[in-house]
C-alpha cells in the first residue's frame, strides 16, 4: 500500500492528467482526515492515561485531574459552545492558555542564558566564533547597539544574511536529499520502522 | 481583557514564574492546567475544522466519499483494540505512501533545486562567492562517505565556522525572542494587572 500510495504521488506531479489532480486531491483530503483522527486518538489516549492515575490514586494524581478538568472544559466549550469570537471557548484561549504559553517560553530566556553561560565559553576557535556572532547579532538588533553607529547593526545584517545563510542553504540541501533518499527507501519497503515494533 | 481574564492570566503567568525558585504544587498545577488545555484546544479545532466539513457533513449530504474518509478514520481508531489494531497500519500506510510520495517533488524543488538556484546567481560579487563558499565547505562538512584528508579536510574545516556562525546567530536570535516574550509577560504584570505602566 505505501509503494502503491508512494509512486502514485510521485507519478500524478509528473503527468498533468486532470485524473491525477482528482486523484492529488483526494488523497490529501485522506491524509487530513486521517491526521486529525489520529490527533483525537492521541487526545483520548492522554485523557485515558490521567483517568487510570486519578482512579488508581497514583502519585500526582490530584494534577491528573486538573490536567482532566481543563481538558474537558475545553471541549465541552468549544464542541457546545463554538469556536467564534465571545465563546468561552476564545476566552480560555485568551485569558488562560495563550498567557501560559508566553509565560512559559518567556521562562525559557532564564535557562536559555544560564546554557549560554555554559555553551559560550571560548574555549577554542569554534565556540569563539559563535559567541562571538550571538554578540554581534544581539547587540546589532538592540538600540544600544544602534547607538554606537552603524558598523554593528550593518555587521550583524550581513553575518545573518550572508554566511549563516550558506549553512542554512547547505543544512537545507543536505536535508533535501536525505529526505528524499528516505522516501526511496519507505516506498521500496527497505525501511518499515514506521509499521513499530520489531522489523 | 475582562477583570476576571486578567486575574487568571495573572495568576497563572505567576504560578509558572514560581518554577524559577524551584519546583512546587503551582507550578505543576498550572502545568498541567496549560497541557489540559492545549490538548483541548487542539481536539476542537481539529474536529470542527476538519473531521466534521470532511466526513461528518459529506456523510449527512449523502456524498459516497464521507463514507470512505469515515472508514479511515474508523481503521485508524481501532488502534485502542489489541485484537483488531493492526488495522490502524492501513491509514498509517496511506500517510507514510503518499506523505513520501508527495515528498520526493516537493523536497528537491524546495530544499534543493531553489536552495541551489539561490547560490548559483549571474551577478558576481563578494556576498555571492561567500555563499558560495559557505554553501559547499558546510557540505563538504557533512560528507560522510570519505574521510576528510588534503583540501577536503580544509574545506570541512571552513564549514564547520559558516555552521558556528548559523548557531551563533541562531542562538542570539533565540535569546532575544524569548527576552522579548518575558518582556511582554512582565508588562503585562506591572502594567494591565497592577496598573504601574
Amino acid at each position: 500500500m505505501v509503494g502503491v500510495f508512494g509512486f502514485a504521488m510521485l507519478i500524478q506531479y509528473f503527468v498533468p492528467h486532470p485524473l491525477g489532480r482528482v486523484l492529488y486531491g483526494r488523497v490529501l483530503e485522506w491524509m487530513q482526515v486521517i491526521f486529525a483522527a489520529g490527533l483525537v486518538l492521541g487526545g483520548a489516549t492522554y485523557a485515558m492515561s490521567h483517568l487510570r492515575t486519578v482512579s488508581g490514586r497514583r502519585e500526582g494524581w490530584i494534577y491528573s485531574l486538573l490536567a482532566l478538568a481543563a481538558l474537558t472544559l475545553m471541549l465541552a466549550a468549544g464542541l457546545i459552545g463554538g469556536i467564534d469570537r465571545g465563546t468561552l471557548f476564545l476566552w480560555l484561549f485568551n485569558n488562560l492558555q495563550a498567557p501560559l504559553q508566553q509565560t512559559v517560553f518567556s521562562l525559557l530566556a532564564f535557562f536559555v542564558a544560564s546554557a549560554a553561560y555554559r555553551g559560550f565559553r571560548a574555549r577554542n576557535i569554534d565556540a569563539a566564533l559563535l559567541l562571538i556572532v550571538a554578540l554581534v547579532v544581539m547587540l546589532g538588533r538592540i538600540p544600544i547597539g544602534e547607538m554606537t553607529g552603524p558598523f554593528l547593526p550593518d555587521l550583524a545584517r550581513w553575518l545573518v544574511d550572508v554566511p549563516a545563510v550558506a549553512a542554512k542553504r547547505g543544512i537545507l540541501i543536505g536535508i533535501g536529499l536525505g529526505s528524499v533518499a528516505v522516501a526511496l527507501r519507505v516506498m521500496l519497503g527497505i525501511e518499515r520502522a514506521w509499521l513499530g515494533g520489531r522489523r | 481583557m475582562s477583570d476576571a481574564g486578567i486575574w487568571l492570566a495573572a495568576i497563572g503567568t505567576l504560578a509558572i514564574f514560581s518554577f524559577l525558585y524551584r519546583d512546587n504544587p503551582a507550578y505543576r498545577a498550572a502545568e498541567q492546567i496549560l497541557v489540559g488545555l492545549s490538548v483541548g484546544y487542539l481536539v476542537v479545532i481539529t474536529v470542527r475544522t476538519t473531521l466534521v466539513p470532511k466526513v461528518a457533513l459529506p456523510i449527512l449530504d449523502g456524498d459516497p466519499w464521507g463514507i470512505v474518509a469515515a472508514v479511515w478514520v474508523l481503521l485508524m481508531w481501532t488502534r485502542v483494540s489489541t485484537r483488531a489494531g493492526w488495522l490502524s497500519r492501513l491509514p498509517l500506510a496511506v500517510i507514510v505512501g503518499a506523505g513520501a510520495g508527495l515528498s520526493i517533488p516537493a523536497m528537491l524543488k524546495a530544499r534543493v533545486l531553489s536552495q541551489l538556484g539561490a547560490v548559483i546567481r549571474p551577478e558576481i560579487d563578494v556576498n555571492a562567492v561567500v555563499g558560495a563558499i559557505g554553501v559547499l565547505a558546510t557540505l563538504s562538512y557533512f560528507y560522510f562517505t570519505r574521510p576528510p584528508t588534503g583540501a577536503f579536510r580544509v574545506a570541512a574545516r571552513t564549514g564547520t565556522w559558516f555552521l558556528m556562525v548559523f548557531f551563533g546567530a541562531t542562538f542570539g536570535y533565540t535569546i532575544m525572542s524569548r527576552l522579548s516574550l518575558l518582556i511582554g509577560r512582565t508588562e503585562f504584570l506591572l502594567g494591565d494587572w497592577l496598573g504601574l505602566l
